[in-house]
């Protein structure tokens, strides 16, 4: 072995109790601050998932971009109008079959038209109001989770019937439909309709569950009196990462609003960043102790070796060689530390994933964690890095210690 | 023939509220194969004299030249390399590495300078100790010798890369008789039979005559600077 090594290297295992201590602060650090990533990492990445899960990766609307021109302000340069009468009904999206066929050509992923409306649920005596999302079941399997969340029925079953719908399974049992069972729908535009139950589905998503009915596009729009309307273009794009650039492109092509997954829902993408900040600042904090505890046993050490530094450089060792001395033992230290933060980090992470709640907002009963090399290489490089540095000054003033000052004193 | 460490007129003075001065205008030069006696009362400036011929300190004033070539002008690090490979040192205490074998602690120069590998170091060190009497203790650590066999290893480190010159502060300073006479035989064959020079600090007058060079320190001056009866009747 490497002679400053061998020297370190005996130090530490000489003091074996306050290098113990040491270890431990370190390792517990690393450990806790694995857990705390994996905790939160595992939770944004699990919220990322469920949102781009359940939302379209890109929703086109009928809303233009701008406001179409009046013919007046075509003819003339400048015209003023008094007494115009806004659009009583949705206009939805012109030619949508046609824009469809135009983004398959080049958007990487799927897309369905779809029509979004309201209505009122009428059945054994109570009425609720209800999202009505028309949707091809054809292309639907393509965009969203809604095949694989059928607990009764699949989505082929709405054509079973000429007025079919899907209910969630919250909603049917709150109020007491089943399979079969006839329900009436009433919509803002005054058309009134018998739909049956044709299948049920469960999202996990309490919201979803007990307000949402899904039926053909056509069932739609007789609800919304608009024959052929389609008021939405939902995208599943291949990479849900892409969907901000994909979305740009498709506005641009097609004069209507097109929102992204990432920009409906920008104020909670900031909130996970702030989490984050918020969770490195606190795992920093962690490791920033843990080398509290390094910097302590390494002043110790030094303090209790203080001879023995006298000894080696009135032999003739170097400074360097002295402040390299207590420089490895704490990379000592610290590295020991991170290891056993290691497998700190994972029981922990483990014991956190496997410990059960409930939630009155989705059907999750155990906390996502997330395991990844990145967590463990990112605690262990702070926490060798802040050993080594809580290492240095110690080993600094050591290494600068006046031989003869303390042989004097020890004489 | 250029004396091994030569001091020219050197001062230290020790700086503070009220400055010090441990050694005054000290001139003096050991030549190969002295054995040389520092005397003086306590406090007179013997040990901080001795630590400035070894380079373990520096002077406020002067120059303290080894094998002809000036310190001054050197760098600590350059220093270091002159005392490990051209001095060894013996303190009144031990001052042993007490997690370390003897032998380990007689490596430890040798492996510091390089040449030599850890499992060579150690045979050399082995061999050293046993010429002094320890090889049934190789493998014991300091605290486990009594205070004259601790000495002997320190005498063995202090020879460990073959320096020219051994400085010793009160080598019998902490041994009974038996142990002094035993430490002060081997620092004569040194000098007798060795080769080498060997300056020690002593109180004990009967030591320094039978030393070859007395070196007498008063208040941080030499007092007398003569030769020794045993040395004049050796000539």
């Amino acid at each position: 072995m490497n002679l400053i090594l061998s020297i370190a290297w005996t130090h530490v295992t000489h003091r074996a109790r306050q290098t113990l201590v040491a270890i431990a602060g370190v390792m517990m650090g690393v450990g806790f601050s694995i857990m705390m990533a994996a905790m939160m990492e595992g939770s944004q990445d699990d919220f990322i998932k469920t949102l781009v899960d359940a939302l379209p990766h890109i929703s086109v609307t009928d809303e233009l971009r701008e406001p179409t021109r009046q013919p007046a302000e075509i003819v003339y340069q400048a015209a003023e109008f008094h007494g115009l009468t806004p659009e009583a009904r949705r206009p939805g999206i012109k030619n949508p079959m046609a824009i469809i066929a135009s983004l398959q050509s080049w958007v990487p992923g799927a897309l369905t038209p779809s029509v979004q409306s309201k209505a009122v649920l009428r059945f054994a005596g109570r009425n609720l109001t209800l999202s009505i999302v028309g949707i091809d079941p054809r292309t639907e399997v393509g965009v969203s989770n809604l095949a694989t969340h059928m607990r009764q029925g699949t989505l082929v079953s709405l054509y079973r019937a000429s007025n079919a719908i899907l209910l969630g399974d919250r909603l049917a049992t709150k109020i007491g439909a089943r399979v079969n069972s006839n329900v009436t729908l009433t919509s803002a535009q005054g058309a009134v309709m018998t739909a049956r139950v044709v299948g049920m589905f469960h999202s996990g998503f309490r919201v979803t569950d007990e307000t949402t009915g899904y039926v053909l596009l056509k069932t739609a729009q007789i609800l919304e009196m608009q024959t052929g309307i389609v008021n939405e273009i939902r995208v599943r794009a291949r990479d849900p990462m892409n969907a901000r650039l994909i979305s740009e492109r498709i506005g641009e092509q097609t004069g209507y609003k097109s929102i992204s997954w990432q920009e409906a829902q920008e104020d909670l993408l900031s909130t996970i960043t702030l989490r984050n900040v918020l969770m490195y600042t606190i795992v920093g904090a962690i490791l920033l102790v843990a080398s509290f505890g390094t910097y302590n046993i390494i002043s110790t050490i030094t303090h209790e070796k203080i001879r023995d530094i006298a000894i080696l450089k009135s032999l003739g060792f170097r400074n360097q060689a002295i402040r390299s001395i207590f420089i490895i033992e704490a990379g000592l230290v610290g590295l020991a530390g991170a290891l056993l933060g290691w497998l700190l980090g994972y029981l922990l992470t483990w014991g956190v994933a496997s410990l059960e709640f409930k939630t009155p907002f989705s059907d999750y009963n155990h906390l996502p964690v997330l395991y990844t090399m990145k967590h463990y290489l990112l605690a262990t490089a702070v926490a060798l890095a802040s050993s080594l540095i809580a290492g240095y000054f110690p080993a600094h003033a050591a290494a600068r210690l006046h031989p003869v000052d303390i042989i004097r004193g020890a004489t | 023939m250029t004396p091994l460490i030569e001091a020219r007129n050197v001062t230290k003075i020790l700086a503070g509220t009220v400055p010090v001065t441990l050694v005054k205008d000290i001139n003096l030069a050991i030549m190969p194969r002295e054995f040389v006696a520092i005397t003086g009362p306590s406090g007179s400036g013997k040990s901080s004299l001795l630590y400035l011929l070894g380079l373990l300190d520096l002077p406020t004033i002067g120059d303290v030249l080894i094998d002809g070539r000036s310190t001054n002008v050197m760098l600590e690090d350059e220093r270091a390399e002159v005392r490990l490979s051209r001095i060894g040192f013996v303190f009144q205490f031990h001052f042993l590495l007490p997690e370390f074998s003897i032998t380990e602690n007689v490596a430890l120069p040798m492996r510091a300078l390089g040449g030599l590998s850890a499992r060579a170091a150690a045979s050399r060190a082995e061999e050293l100790l046993s010429s002094f009497g320890l090889s049934d203790h190789l493998r014991k650590t300091p605290d486990q010798l009594s205070g004259g066999q601790r000495q002997r290893v320190a005498v063995a480190r202090a020879l460990a890369n073959d320096p020219p010159v051994i400085l010793a502060d009160e080598p019998t300073g902490s041994l009974d008789t038996l142990a002094t006479s035993q430490v002060f035989d081997i620092l004569r064959d040194l000098v007798t039979r060795g080769g080498k020079t060997v300056v020690a600090v002593t109180h004990d007058l009967n030591l320094a005559a039978r030393m070859h060079r007395r070196i007498h320190v008063v208040d941080g001056r030499i007092a007398s600077d003569e030769a020794t009866a045993l040395a004049a009747n050796a000539q």
